[in-house]
């Protein structure tokens, strides 16, 4: 009997409160654009703020008031930004999609270890440490960037190494940020060029810590000079559509193989 | 005269911001704006003393009479959450700039540790119905007052010349700081 007693006054009391809210929501209720629900409704809900809004409830507000365009959804495909577009009644912009990619093929057997790092298993306090290889620039493997994937697209492969599933990535970029040594870059769908190595170390320093690192020896510059650039001993592809296709086969030439197609090997 | 030097204590001496150190985080969050900390401390201090009403009439006709003070809290969160709500949408109706200059803040009300502090301290203090309500008001008036001054000097930092690792919040903070010791030169002029 004690017991009921403060479980019927809470209950009246929650009781009381929730009539008088709804009441006065009913006398104080503002109308909101119905459209704000529908165009919450398109986007995919995921609340990874990929869009630089806190989330999808805000991304909707942000296009209702024309802030944000209908295509600014990361996440989303085309057909989330056409179907915005079409209860915003604006055309769409063409959204290009971006895919993760893994800038560094440090297999377990291309890196060279730097001792035993018993540390907490993750790459960021790895980092820290000077990390588990030779090369400052590799990936550790701890998978920091595969926690971080909200979509269940990456997982560590094998070798070592994270592998991007590109059915399930959706270019959020989560795994950007999460990597402490920046392997991981967003580039559009259709570039499939990139230089696997982020190494800035001078070529024979490279090649000592690492069998696939990009030394610097300057062999696709010299080949694609519109395409590739060097930087501190570091090859970077700034215009893969200067590398046609009939001449991709030039890029073997590499002597680390740092450079290639995707797909190539290991990503 | 009893009440009117609770009135005074609630806002000159024992100032909820200033004294207990309660409700900092919209002391500091919406004290850019001269305009936007007033409405924010009219929309605390009706909060404050709606709730401290309706605390007192739930405190001494359901909680004492059946014995049940040990749900005080539990039951005054139920009336801040319900009284913040009302707020927000009387707030949203009659002024959506309003709305938008409080924005997270005026939910955040419902979470300002000092409309639960009122509520229990009126309690704990033994408060009759008028008292409560006076301290309610004394101490919502005391809040505005805080509010607004360090409102006034935020506007005029705007254009001083403040080294860079001060700017934004650390000159707030110092600034509070300061007000705060001004304000404990009041604590001698009433005695306990």
């Amino acid at each position: 009997m004690s017991l009921l007693i403060p479980i019927a006054a809470m209950s009246v009391l929650g009781l009381l409160f929730a009539v008088g809210l709804v009441l006065a929501y009913k006398k104080l209720q503002v109308p909101i654009d119905p459209r704000l629900d529908k165009v919450a409704a398109a986007l995919p809900q995921a609340n990874c703020g990929a869009c630089g809004y806190p989330g999808c409830q805000a991304l909707a507000e942000a296009i209702l008031s024309g802030q944000a365009t209908p295509e600014s959804c990361p996440v989303g495909s085309n057909e989330v930004a056409r179907e915005i577009a079409g209860i915003m009644g604006v055309e769409a912009g063409a959204m290009t999609k971006k895919f993760a990619r893994v800038h560094c093929r440090g297999t377990t057997t291309a890196a060279k270890p730097r001792g035993r790092y018993l540390g907490l298993p993750e790459c960021r306090p790895a980092h820290l440490l000077g990390g588990n290889t030779l090369c400052q620039f590799g990936c550790m493997g701890f998978g920091d960037c595969v926690r971080a994937c909200p979509f269940e697209a990456m997982a560590m492969g094998p070798d070592g190494l994270p592998v991007v599933f590109e059915a399930r990535c959706t270019g959020c970029g989560r795994c950007v940020e999460a990597c402490p040594r920046q392997i991981m870059e967003l580039h559009s769908a259709d570039q499939d060029v990139l230089v696997f190595c982020r190494s800035t170390d001078r070529g024979p320093v490279a090649r000592k810590v690492c069998d696939n690192a990009c030394i610097g020896c300057g062999i696709c510059v010299r080949d694609f000079p519109e395409a590739v650039t060097m930087e501190n001993f570091l090859a970077r592809v700034v215009d893969y559509k200067k590398i046609p296709p009939e001449r991709m086969s030039e890029l073997d030439k590499c002597p680390t193989k740092a450079i290639g197609k995707i797909g190539g090997r290991c990503d | 005269m009893n009440l009117l030097l609770l009135l005074v204590s609630a806002i000159l001496i024992n100032n909820f911001v200033l004294h207990y150190f309660l409700g900092i985080c919209p002391f500091l969050g919406v004290s850019k704006k001269i305009n936007a900390s007033f409405s924010m401390g009219i929309a605390v201090t009706f909060v404050l003393t709606l709730t401290a009403v309706v605390s007192w009439a739930i405190n001494h006709w359901l909680l004492i009479p059946f014995h049940l003070e040990y749900l005080q809290i539990v039951s005054f969160i139920l009336v801040i959450a319900s009284l913040v709500q009302l707020v927000e949408m009387f707030v949203r109706k009659t002024s959506p700039p309003l709305y938008q200059a409080l924005g997270i803040y005026l939910p955040l009300i419902t979470v300002n540790c000092s409309i639960m502090g009122l509520a229990l301290l009126a309690s704990l203090k033994e408060y009759g119905f008028l008292e409560t309500v006076v301290f309610g008001i004394g101490a919502g008036s005391g809040f505005t007052l805080a509010i607004v001054l360090l409102a006034a000097v935020r506007e005029q930092l705007e254009l001083a010349d403040i080294p860079k690792p001060f700017r934004g919040a650390p000159i707030a903070l110092i600034v509070a700081g300061i007000i705060a010791l001004a304000f404990l030169g009041f604590s001698g002029m009433i005695k306990p």
